[in-house]
């Protein structure tokens, strides 16, 4: 027999309960920021953001780390984009569904899933020693675009799928060619929603420290050149931390790094606003 | 004195094993006004995308028999896609304004051509626009959004956008089946003007308005054409039942 509820109560339940879940979520999301702000916001100084560390980090500022992670993020993101926004417009525009496009999409999921340790080591293997690229921002960007790679190529294909068939027909209808379409038309369409796979990478290659501290290394000096090792702030956050050489500090950076990723997002997702208002 | 310059001849066209239109032998002429009616799946809207070969964008396409405009094969080895793209100005069932400026919308076409001087850009998108009736109503928001013009408009446009591409014909694809009557009769009456210069095949699933503008009409049915003759002729004495049928609302 089945136990009658009331479809209201049911509804007033259900509501309460994914309340709750969100409201889960959005407290988790905030006690982390809140708390790592509070410890860290105090060492935040000027000096803190353009000094370099003195004695491994337990005094001075982290301006290296910084130059660090911006260098290696342009640089990781430069080679992303391209090859994954690339193979989107591939595997959408110019195969159809086919066996190969399958073992494509399946190989970059795979891709996605590897713990980043493990793109580390590879990129440790492979730039480090056997290319003899040593530690180096090359290294460290090379394995970082490897591993934001798939993301990108997601968003970017369902971002690229999700343009109207109709722009493609009237696009070809007023004689342009494929490339035309693709980049006249499709590209700018499906820009939005190429930008958010690149912010999602952006903000992975800002946070992650596995794949870089096997690649980039973990020297404090200012990279001058591509060859050049590299701390960026998360390795940096790592090492004050683990080492117990400053906590204070290693808040510090924490507080730095989350802000940053905070102000990125809203940054670019205000500038996609922008442009989204003017013509869709 | 009528000068064909469309012709079909057996022609059919598959989309895998099914064909869509079978064995279909007409003629265009010159400057006329060309009605094709026909109920849905009939194949009229197949018909128009083998002319600017729209269709061979599906896989699995595969046109049969021979399709000529102006005397040369549609289909024949070496043609210019886009070059027959643009002669053959094709206008859709629903608006589609690509998402960027009226200006940019109707210069679209002579962009991808290759054209940059922007003063004979300019002067392009106020002719099309003009000749569309459409210069009054946005002559001063050239740079606004196409998505914000009503439907009507942006049909409008799009006939613009047609215009800009300087083709031999215009085709369109049940152009009013989204608009009001108004906005429709604005469209018939744009198209009785601009047939001075142009061929204008005009499919619609409104038997009344091929009967309005058309000055033949061809009525289709299942990837067959039936009849085609002078519209009067057509709409008072068909000479298959079917298209009696058709025309007097008995089924489509």
């Amino acid at each position: 027999m089945r136990i009658y509820i009331d479809p209201k109560i049911e509804q007033r339940f259900f509501r309460a309960v994914l309340w709750l879940f969100t409201g889960v979520t959005v407290f988790i999301l905030f006690f982390i920021i809140f708390y790592v702000l509070k410890r860290g916001l105090p060492v935040v100084s000027l000096g803190f953001l353009t000094k370099n560390p003195v004695e491994m980090g337990k005094a001075g500022g982290i301006f290296s780390t910084i130059v660090g992670t911006v260098a290696l993020t342009v640089l990781a993101i430069l080679i992303a984009t391209p090859l994954g926004v690339g193979s989107a417009i591939y595997l959408t525009e110019y195969t159809r569904e086919n066996w190969v496009t399958r073992v494509i999409r399946f190989g970059s999921e795979c891709l996605a899933g590897i713990p980043s340790i493990i793109f580390g080591l590879f990129g440790f293997i492979l730039f480090v020693t056997k290319l003899g690229l040593g530690w180096s921002l090359l290294s460290g960007s090379l394995t970082l675009a490897f591993m934001i790679l798939p993301t990108i190529i997601r968003t970017s294909e369902e971002a690229i799928r999700s343009v109207p068939y109709a722009y493609r027909e009237v696009s070809f209808s007023l004689g342009s060619t494929k490339w035309q379409t693709v980049t006249r038309v499709v590209l700018p369409s499906a820009l939005p929603g190429i930008a958010t796979g690149v912010i999602l990478g952006v903000g992975r290659s800002i946070g992650e420290t596995a794949a870089v501290i096997f690649t980039a290394g973990s020297s404090l000096h200012i990279p001058t050149s591509l060859f050049s090792s590299s701390r960026t702030m998360s390795v940096h956050f790592y090492i004050l931390a683990r080492e117990g050489i400053s906590m204070a500090n290693a808040y510090g950076t924490a507080a730095v790094l989350i802000i940053a990723i905070l102000v990125i997002n809203v940054l670019a997702y205000t500038l996609m606003n922008k442009f989204m208002r003017k013509y869709c | 004195m009528d000068k064909t310059v469309i012709r079909a001849m057996s022609f059919s066209h598959y989309f895998g094993p099914v064909p869509a239109l079978k064995n279909i032998n007409l003629e265009i002429f010159q400057n006329e006004i060309f009605g094709i009616i026909g109920p849905a799946g009939s194949g009229k809207s197949t018909f128009l995308r083998a002319l600017n070969r729209l269709n061979d964008l599906i896989p699995g396409s595969r046109p049969e028999g021979t399709l000529e405009i102006c005397g040369q094969d549609v289909y024949a080895p070496g043609t210019s896609v886009a070059e027959l793209r643009r002669r053959m100005g094709m206008v859709f069932a629903t608006p589609v304004p690509l998402p960027r400026s009226i200006f940019e919308n109707i210069v679209f076409g002579a962009r991808m051509a290759g054209e940059k001087n922007r003063g004979r850009l300019t002067e392009l998108a106020a002719d099309c626009l003009k000749k569309t009736a459409l210069w009054e109503e946005v002559r001063n928001r050239l740079d606004v959004s196409a998505l914000k013009l009503s439907g009507g408009q942006q049909q409008r446009l799009c006939l613009a956008r047609i215009l800009a591409l300087r083709p031999e014909f215009i085709m369109l694809d049940e152009p009013t089946s989204g608009l009001d009557p108004i906005s429709t009769m604005k469209i018939e009456e744009t198209l009785r003007k601009l047939q001075a210069e142009y061929t204008i095949i005009l499919v619609t699933n409104n038997t009344k308005q091929a009967a309005r503008v058309a000055d033949r009409t061809a009525f289709f049915l299942n990837g067959a054409l039936i009849e085609v003759d002078l519209t009067e002729k057509i709409f008072s004495a068909p000479s298959d039942k079917r298209t009696n049928d058709y025309i007097s609302g008995k089924f489509g």
